[in-house]
């Protein structure tokens, strides 16, 4: 039974993995983008920025999720997603990507403008161009400073996935209910934790490592 | 010819002029050092010159080329890096890069300028920088591992090495602890002795006697007072200046 168990759990937890790891790939770039949008001169553009990061992080995610699914049929008449898995799979992802990136924007404008303007001015004199300036001077020294808060982050996300239940998308939380169902064993579900635990531990190592590689200078 | 000629300058914050017309220029091979108290200009001067600020009047002019003019307003950015690299510039917090090393520090600009020079030149070139300011064991180092004293000497290379015609120091050792501030005054006295062309923004005095050809003492936005070391510290004809200098020598 435990054998059995394992294995569907792990099938669950591909669902987990598959949500995460696109997350993170989707929201880190597009996170970067959003926070020079935050920081932008021109209040066009930084207000309305500004506004969407208040709503997405002044709601709940699982909320969010609901009205990214349902929101499209409901407004719109359209089903945007398409049907069955896919398109609830593409929702959660979408509602992740966005609410991820809004985050991780604000981890960004936060490291970026702590950067102090020595710096800037150093490498202005130096006759170093912008992006010059941001790829060879600014960008290492803000990663070393955002490793931890990233780190919180991306150690939250794991968990969040589980949240996607919510439009019935199909993740480890989900494959360990259904024993309740199918076996009458509550124990299934209880064991999903272990799965979060040891993979949020495998996190923590590759984060201590990146900070420590990022040692070298202060 | 003056290698710097500086006419009428005039820089305003919000609506407080800080800079109220300067009009000096100088010699190649020369070293020029201001003076003053705090909030008199001088710091604001040198980053007109370094392009850091955009002066609202007055002209700046290189080897007789006109660099800037306020009345063609603002600078394009490509425009910018070119003319900043007539001015070479040393700031009180050192502000090295602290994910390079010294020698990388000394190198980069060069590198990614390009100028037609191989990399092997650069690096030689950084590292003969870095052995004239003393440094030769510690090239490899990163800035924190560096004293102040050692940090400000490796930015006084990395200015350097991009061969400016007017090197320029704002207050370089004001950041350091006392017992620090000799080596860098020492390598600055060398590169006056070498004839460096430089303006030093500075409150050591005593120092400021030893190495300049020509001092310039600024007050409340204007040229108080400028002239040899003898005329202005020594025998100082304008009262406020005997009045900074009387604070200082207490």
């Amino acid at each position: 039974m435990f054998t059995t168990v394992t294995m569907s759990l792990f099938e669950g937890f591909l669902g987990t993995l598959k949500l995460f790891s696109l997350t993170l790939l989707f929201s880190l770039p597009l996170g970067l983008i959003i926070s020079f949008g935050s920081m932008s001169k021109s209040p066009i553009i930084r207000w309305p920025i500004r506004f969407i990061i208040w709503v997405v992080r002044g709601t709940p995610l699982m909320l969010q999720l609901l009205v990214i699914f349902y929101g499209p049929g409901i407004f719109f008449g359209t089903n945007l997603w398409g049907s069955g898995d896919g398109g609830r799979f593409t929702a959660a992802l979408v509602a992740f990507v966005f609410n991820y990136a809004c985050y991780f924007s604000e981890i960004f404008r936060g490291g970026i403008q702590s950067i102090p303007k020595g710096q800037y001015e150093a490498a202005a004199v130096l006759g170093l161009t912008k992006s010059q300036t941001f790829f060879k001077i600014v960008l290492l020294q803000v990663v070393k400073r955002i490793v931890p808060p990233i780190s919180n982050e991306v150690i939250t996300l794991v968990k969040d996935t589980s949240l996607a239940r919510v439009i019935a998308f199909y993740e480890i939380i989900w494959e360990g209910e259904r024993f309740i169902k199918s076996a009458g064993i509550i124990w299934p579900l209880f064991y999903t934790g272990a799965f979060y635990l040891v993979f949020s531990g495998l996190l923590t190592l590759l984060f201590g490592y990146i900070e420590k590689k990022l040692d070298y200078f202060k | 010819m003056a290698i710097l000629e500086v006419n009428d300058l005039k820089k305003k914050f919000d609506n407080t002029e800080i800079l109220k017309g300067i009009t000096f220029s100088m010699e190649k091979g020369e070293t020029l050092s201001i003076l003053g108290s705090s909030g008199s200009g001088k710091t604001t001067l040198l980053r007109c010159l370094n392009f850091l600020e955009t002066p609202n009047e007055g002209t700046i002019t290189v080897n007789g080329n006109c660099l800037f003019d306020a009345k063609n307003g603002p600078l394009r950015d490509g425009d910018l890096r070119e003319k900043r690299l007539h001015f070479g510039m040393v700031f009180q917090q050192f502000n090295l890069f602290p994910q390079y090393t010294a020698l990388e520090n000394v190198t980069l600009a060069p590198k990614l300028e390009g100028r037609g020079k191989s990399q092997e030149e650069i690096i030689e070139n950084g590292k003969r920088l870095l052995e004239k300011m003393g440094l030769g064991d510690r090239m490899n180092n990163y800035p924190h591992q560096l004293s102040g004293g050692q940090q400000q000497r490796v930015a006084i290379a990395r200015a350097l090495a991009l061969r400016p015609d007017i090197l320029c120091f704002d207050e370089p050792t004001s950041a350091l602890d006392p017992e620090l501030t000799g080596e860098v005054l020492k390598v600055i006295k060398e590169l006056a002795e070498q004839h460096t062309t430089m303006i030093i923004v500075t409150h050591e005095i005593g120092f400021a006697r030893d190495v300049s050809d020509k001092i310039i003492f600024m007050d409340d936005g204007v040229i108080a007072d400028e002239g040899t070391p003898d005329q202005v510290i020594d025998n100082p004809s304008n009262e406020r200046t005997r009045q900074f200098l009387a604070n200082y020598l207490k």
